[in-house]
């Protein structure tokens, strides 16, 4: 063994403990070692017992620290990410109002919306008046590209933050779900029926102060399983996929695993709602003929 | 089983009235005790469940053990009640967060927040020629995982693996899962015993196996 043996492990060049873990953290090596012998050999321990003492001390820290990093850096920043994306959305599309209204006053026929606001942008501007009215348009189209770099990032994260649940909602509805609740941990310990009506908090409200009927779903409406269901199979195609994302936040949150069962349980459910609405509108035609 | 069969520190006790496996030390998931014995459940464990089997799995006791997929830290806090230093893979931050509390108090634990399918991520950490790899990873491509981390394992060691057919293929015929996986793992190891884990655990295949 050589001492260049030793540079390969976790230990190597005996240095404080912040590095130490770090390497243990982030290291790598093709091939592992005899490192408790390389270790003594070393002179980083004085003994196997006291290589493993260490080994234990800094294995603990070194993952302490990467689950909190992770923890924090996860589904608090999923928040942050859909809540920067619908501002940029909401404030591209107000200025893109703003920005056709006045670019109407400068040029011949503009077109509204963000479209509206990129063909002004590529314009020649003449004088001080169309110099700010292409640029307010820039800012426009810049926002929108803000608001599409910001999706791409859901996509990437939620999977990471919350397996199951990006796996059955997709990333973005995972993300605005967990945003909603305030956080994975807090969404995985709502019941269904809250997780059914998040984001219908109004409508909610309006119904318990008995202005109005119990909503039937919140923003799991943007669902596939929910808006493409007929309207009168929409409240238990609601109640069902709610009844699965739950659990599916809840594996999420408390093992990290994917859970396959939980995929195959909602697509055989919304199967089943399918197939009774084709059952009955067949047998209404009959019916009618 | 015969208990001559158990490694030295796993012993069938008489915890709350009943006959359970049982290791010593300090209690992890609210598991029932006895003078300081702690109840082994073979529900919640598969290599608990191959012991209550009667798979001969080479353990004897003090051995050098890596661990992929330890979760919280259920079995792997048995298997370091009774092997020597254990070496606890999971890639999952939250679970790993309770792992932590199982290593604490278990002074040749080690916890290791890492990917078992990139095992360079942890090999300048986890000594060569252990005496035993577990693995429970329950992810797609479990074989794969296996002979990956083949490179730890001693010429003579044992690879206790619990295969879990719903994570390769939720639709196929567990057989043909299992079929699969074997014919992948022969690959690298010699397969010694397979049986499944039904009793305990539903489409499970417990295999050991030793590198070829
Ligand atoms: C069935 S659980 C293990 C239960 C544990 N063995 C016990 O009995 O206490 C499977 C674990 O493997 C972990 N896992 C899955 N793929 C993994 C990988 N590639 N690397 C590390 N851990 C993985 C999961 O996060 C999960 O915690």
């Amino acid at each position: 063994m050589t001492d260049t043996d030793a540079e390969a492990g976790w230990f190597a060049g005996r240095a404080a403990v912040a590095a130490a873990r770090d390497r243990i953290a982030n290291g790598e090596a093709d091939q592992p070692r005899d490192w408790p012998a390389l270790a003594v050999a070393s002179g980083f321990a004085d003994s196997t017992d006291d290589y493993y003492d260490r080994l234990h001390e800094e294995t603990l820290g070194a993952t302490r620290e990467t689950v909190r990093e992770r923890e924090r850096a996860d589904d608090q920043q999923l928040i942050h990410v859909v809540r920067a994306m619908d501002d940029c959305e909401r404030t591209a599309n107000e200025l893109a109002e703003r920005a056709a209204e006045w670019a109407g006053s400068l040029f011949d026929d503009p077109e509204p919306g963000i479209e509206g606001a990129r063909a002004v942008a590529d314009r020649e501007p003449d004088g001080e008046l169309e110099r700010r009215a292409v640029s307010l348009a820039g800012r426009v189209t810049g926002l929108a590209a803000e608001r599409d770099a910001l999706a791409e990032t859901i996509d990437r994260i939620a999977p990471a933050v919350a397996p199951n649940l990006a796996e059955m909602a997709g990333a973005e509805l995972a993300a605005r779900l967990i945003a909603l609740a305030g956080g994975l941990e807090s969404l995985a310990k709502k019941p269904s029926g809250t997780v059914q009506v998040l984001g219908a908090e109004d409508a909610l409200f309006a119904h318990l102060s008995g202005r109005a009927p119990s909503p039937k779903h919140g923003i799991i409406y943007t669902h596939d399983y929910v808006r493409n269901t007929r309207p009168e199979d929409r409240g238990s195609a609601a109640r069902a996929l709610a009844g699965k994302l739950t659990l599916a936040a809840r594996v999420d949150y408390y093992s990290g695993e994917r859970r396959a069962t939980l995929h195959e349980e909602i697509r055989e459910r919304m199967a089943t709602i399918r197939a009774r609405a084709e059952a009955e509108s067949d047998g209404g035609a009959e019916g009618g003929a | 089983m015969s208990d001559s069969d158990l490694p030295a520190g796993v012993e069938r006790r008489e915890i709350a009235g009943e006959t359970r496996l049982a290791t010593r030390g300090p209690p992890v998931y609210g598991e029932p005790t006895a003078d300081g014995w702690r109840a082994w459940d073979p529900r919640r464990s598969k290599l608990g469940g191959m012991f209550e089997l009667g798979f001969v799995t080479g353990l004897t006791g003090g051995e050098t053990v890596l661990y992929l997929g330890a979760a919280s830290g259920t079995t792997v806090s048995h298997v370091a009640d009774f092997a020597g230093p254990t070496y606890a893979v999971e890639f999952a931050p939250r679970p790993a967060r309770d792992l932590l509390d199982a290593a604490r108090p278990r002074d040749r634990l080690f916890p290791l927040l890492k990917d078992a399918r990139k095992p360079e991520s942890y090999a300048h950490v986890v000594e060569v020629d252990v005496d035993a790899i577990v693995q429970d990873v329950a992810t797609r491509g479990q074989a794969t995982v296996a002979a990956r981390n083949a490179r730890f394992l001693a010429d003579d060691g044992r690879l206790l693996l619990a295969v879990k057919a719903r994570s390769e293929d939720a639709t196929a015929d567990p057989s043909d899962v299992f079929d699969a996986a074997l014919d992948e793992l022969r690959e690298t190891y010699e397969i010694l015993e397979t049986r499944r884990l039904d009793r305990y655990h539903e489409d499970h295949l417990g295999v050991v196996a030793t590198p070829q």
